[in-house]
């Protein structure tokens, strides 16, 4: 069957012959690779995307259930040149190390900031607690969005 | 030609000792980061793997007919397939390529496939009947020691054998399996150049080693292979070893098409070799002042069904069996054995981890006995510059600021009590605020820098000038933790140029820069950059009689002489292989100039337990690290705590379940990882004592903070609870029971 969504404010279709998760459909099927495969089961986060406004591992959403939806990924963020403001501040405090957790975790904290312009290091950490990162051991990520929080008060 | 251009000071932005930012930030935030998982060429088949269901068995007899008639399968290739040397190894090449007649592993791979997806690879990987014949795992260590079944044994003896002290503290010490993780799991890309060889492009730590062991198995000449390094997603000693690199390359040439494979997690688990778990026994005698007198240890590691680099592991846990403690009596015993569990190799702290875990435990305890402040009475033994090793007697020659390690932790401030970071147990709310009792310990870690035991250790760097700014050439891996950010920062220091570009080249274009392991590409790669950056700068200095080289060209007296436009008309090259100052072998007491340099750090933890649920919440970890000269502050810091998450995790949560050599939890569900939640704060001061071999005085940061970790914070929880707690991780049931 095909499938036709928005896929980052673009029409998007793909093939789908076999049930296959949102991910993979992106990865392999439209070669939209930023977000990545850890574990697919819903524990790590690095596959992280925006389905219909709401934060999603896409590693757990069925290709096929995306069909008229609209999905936001990490290569959807922002323009080609600039980095939006959650990338900015990961940048500048050395958040990211391998970057494997990466996008998983510019777009949840994208879709948080642009709820909560100025969250609290609960919230924050909240907001995360469902992406892993084996790198950093987190402070660099923390501080960066308590920085970007401050500056949005 | 002369200009007025005011001269400009030879230091450059973004030099050595600044913060830097990553040269590929930009990139993984946007998502644009190449991975090896990421990889992507026309007509493009996919790779599977056929795997051992049984931890030791015989395999009778392997039908790929049934995977051979699925369609679009290309390849089910066997042992029988492997047209060169069977099996592969780092250290010893024991471990088959294809199991053919006995698995000794569960997972073991037996056969791989090529097909034109990846979920009818993965089919034809299931349906490949393999009948086996199953055999009695030997899965407990001692057993395995009794039957001989060792990959090595260490013997150190140093000092007066008979020596005793009044204080007596004997204890008995386990560590887990710990599993890397990292969070890119192996991947992979071959691609058959049209002439018989192959160009390989998977995740590695040392892209040299994987070219010789994929040359020797595909039988195939050197220059045939190419093994290039590709966008890695953490590595943490996981990809030392290698899994689907010479897979790929078998399946790439006898397909004659590129074949990409991608494990998923629970492949990962099996494919990539652990933490060596470990059972120590130790008895310290010291005298009533505090002074250690004598220390004996056993230490037993299991290196599981192949050998890795166990043998490494082994003596660098023995080595450091003692800690940065001077004492002048020491015996060491060690066995790394061979049994049917899942092969361990190198893990950040490669052997320090355990040793310390077990060492430190014991120092507290005779503090406790001798009613000593812990801190104290390791700062009344602290091993310094200019001592011996108390094991191999080696004396220390590069800094090493003991002393001012402890001063500056102890005096970091303690938090109140009342700053809680949540209670135990997080959202599931179970413990309540009075139940909660906090603890705090310390422990600290050494081990060595680079490679031992007369292993020649090098690293080549190649930099050349160029219109754009200097570029350095190199084979060595950024797995993640900025070698990109600190080649480039030397580069523009050494070269006095504000633009740097470092570029990986594949094995074909340059020598090896070694492993991406024993903290030692900043002091390798790096001493290999400022070398070739310096002796670059004066040849270009000398052929253009000059006295300063920048971004504007070459100047003599303060005026512009050769605008850089000119300078670059030619080419400037300069390759450089750089040792580290020479180490032997230990001779049949263990003893001699066996390690290169030594870093260390002391750790405290703070933690807040309910005894009564057994759950703890770690609340700060503080540290102080010997870091010599850090060359990027942000990175060195990064380091610093994303070691300490994993020492944590060790401490608290993470472990290999294993039942008669199964893993039991070979997912992320039920392999637990600490997240956000679960971090603690940290503050880190960086002791800056320059003096060791490394680029600008720089030591090796990454593994440091991983060894004493674990140990502080289990210290704190038995500071809080009382308990012995002598395995790690500490379960629930350890607390509560
Ligand atoms: S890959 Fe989807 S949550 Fe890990
Ligand atoms: S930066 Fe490597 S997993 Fe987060």
């Amino acid at each position: 069957m095909m499938v036709s969504f928005t896929l980052n404010g673009s029409p998007a279709t793909g093939r789908v012959e076999r049930p296959v998760s949102l991910l993979d459909f992106l990865r392999d099927e439209l070669e939209v690779t930023g977000s990545k495969s850890a574990c697919e089961q819903g524990e790590c986060g690095s596959c992280s995307v925006i389905l219909d406004g709401v934060v999603v591992c896409s590693c757990l959403v069925m290709a096929a259930d995306v069909e008229g939806s609209s999905v936001t990924t990490v290569e959807g963020l922002e323009s080609e040149e600039t980095l939006n403001a959650v990338q900015r501040a990961m940048h500048e405090t050395g958040a990211v190390q391998c970057g494997f957790c990466t996008p998983g975790i510019v777009v949840a904290a994208t879709d948080l900031f642009s709820h909560n312009p100025s969250p609290t290091t609960v919230e924050i950490k909240e907001a995360l607690a469902g992406n892993i990162c084996r790198c950093t051991g987190y402070g660099a990520i923390i501080r960066a969005f308590e920085t970007l929080a401050e500056e949005s008060a | 030609m002369t200009a007025r251009t005011e001269k400009r000071s030879s230091r450059v932005d973004e030099g050595i000792g600044e913060s830097a930012p990553r040269p590929d930030g930009i990139a993984k935030l946007k998502g644009e980061f190449e991975y090896a998982q990421d990889q992507w060429v026309e007509g493009m088949l996919w790779g599977a793997t056929t795997r051992s269901p049984h931890p030791h068995a015989r395999v009778l007899s392997i039908d790929v007919a049934p995977a051979l008639a699925i369609g679009g399968v290309h390849a089910v290739l066997t042992a029988d397939d492997v047209p060169g040397r069977a099996s592969f190894g780092l250290e010893h090449s024991d471990q088959p390529v294809l199991a053919g007649e006995r698995v000794n592993f569960w997972g073991e791979p037996v056969a791989v496939v090529a097909a034109e997806d990846d979920a009818t690879a993965r089919r034809a990987a299931a349906a490949v009947v393999v009948e086996y014949e199953r055999l009695e795992p030997l899965t407990d260590p001692e057993d395995a020691d009794s039957q001989g079944e060792v990959f090595r044994r260490v013997r150190i003896r140093r000092g007066d054998q008979s020596a005793s002290g009044s204080v007596v503290i004997e204890g008995f010490y386990e560590v887990g399996m710990q599993d890397q993780a990292p969070l890119g799991t192996e991947a992979g890309l071959a691609v058959p150049d049209g002439h018989g060889g192959v160009d390989l492009y998977a995740t590695s730590q040392f892209v040299h080693a994987d070219h010789e062991q994929v040359v020797a198995s595909l039988g195939l000449r050197p220059d045939q292979v190419r093994a290039h390094p590709a966008g890695i997603g953490g590595a943490f000693g996981a990809r030392e070893d290698v899994n689907l690199h010479i897979h790929l390359c078998l399946l790439a040439l006898h397909t004659g098409q590129p074949v990409k494979m991608v494990y998923h997690r629970s492949e990962s688990f099996t494919g990539h070799v652990h933490r060596h778990p470990a059972r120590m026994w130790y008895r310290h005698e010291a005298d009533e002042e505090g002074n250690l007198v004598r220390v004996r240890a056993k230490i037993s590691i299991d290196g599981g069904a192949y050998a890795s680099t166990t043998a490494a592991v082994l003596a660098n846990a023995c080595y450091f069996a003692v800690g940065p403690y001077n004492c002048e009596s020491v015996s060491v015993d060690g066995v790394g054995t061979r049994t049917n569990n899942p092969p361990c190799g190198a893990m950040r702290g490669f052997g320090a981890v355990q040793a310390c875990f077990a060492h430190e435990a014991q120092m507290d305890r005779l503090a406790d006995v001798l009613g000593m402040d812990p801190l104290e009475l390791r700062r009344k033994n602290a091993l310094e510059s200019g001592d011996p090793m108390p094991t191999t007697g080696q004396v220390i020659e590069t800094p090493l600021p003991t002393v001012e390690v402890i001063d500056s932790l102890a005096a970091m401030p303690i938090p109140e009590e009342s700053e809680r970071a949540g209670l135990p147990g997080g959202s599931g709310l179970t413990t309540e605020e009075h139940h909660v009792v906090r603890g705090i310990g310390y422990a600290m870690g050494i081990k060595n820098l680079g490679f031992s035991e007369g292993f020649d250790d090098f690293a080549q760097a190649r930099v050349l000038l160029t219109p754009g700014g200097a570029i350095v050439e190199t084979a060595a891996i950024e797995v993640g933790q900025g070698l990109v950010t600190v080649l480039a920062q030397i580069a523009r220091s050494a070269m006095g140029v504000s633009r740097a570009e470092v570029r990986h080249v594949d094995t074909s274009r340059i020598d090896s820069a070694g492993s991406t392991s024993a903290s030692r590409q900043t002091q390798m790669s790096g001493g290999a950059t400022l070398q070739a950056s310096s002796r670059l700068r004066a040849r270009i200095l000398e052929h253009f009689a000059g006295d300063d080289l920048n971004d504007d060209g070459v100047w003599r007296d303060g005026e512009l002489v050769v605008p850089m436009s000119r300078v670059t008309d030619e080419k400037w090259e300069e390759t450089v292989t750089f040792r580290h100052p020479p180490t032997s072998p230990p001779d049949d007491d263990g003893q001699g100039v066996v390690h290169a340099d030594f870093a260390l750090a002391a750790h405290r933890a703070v933690v807040d337990v309910d005894p009564e649920l057994g759950l703890v919440t770690v609340v700060r970890v503080d540290t102080a690290q010997d870091v010599g000269k850090a060359l990027n502050p942000q990175s060195v810091i990064g380091q610093i705590e994303g070691g300490i998450m994993q020492g944590v995790g060790l401490a608290v949560m993470e472990e290999l379940i294993l039942e008669d050599g199964v893993i039991r939890n070979p997912n992320f569900t039920d392999y637990l990882l600490p997240t956000i939640l679960d971090a603690p704060d940290v503050e880190a001061l960086l002791i800056e004592q320059e003096g060791s071999w490394g680029p600008f005085g720089a030591k090796g940061v990454g593994e440091p903070p991983t060894i004493s970790s674990t140990a502080a914070v289990v210290a704190a929880i038995r500071d809080a609870t009382g308990r012995a707690l002598t395995r790690v991780p500490v379960r629930p049931q350890d607390i509560a029971l």
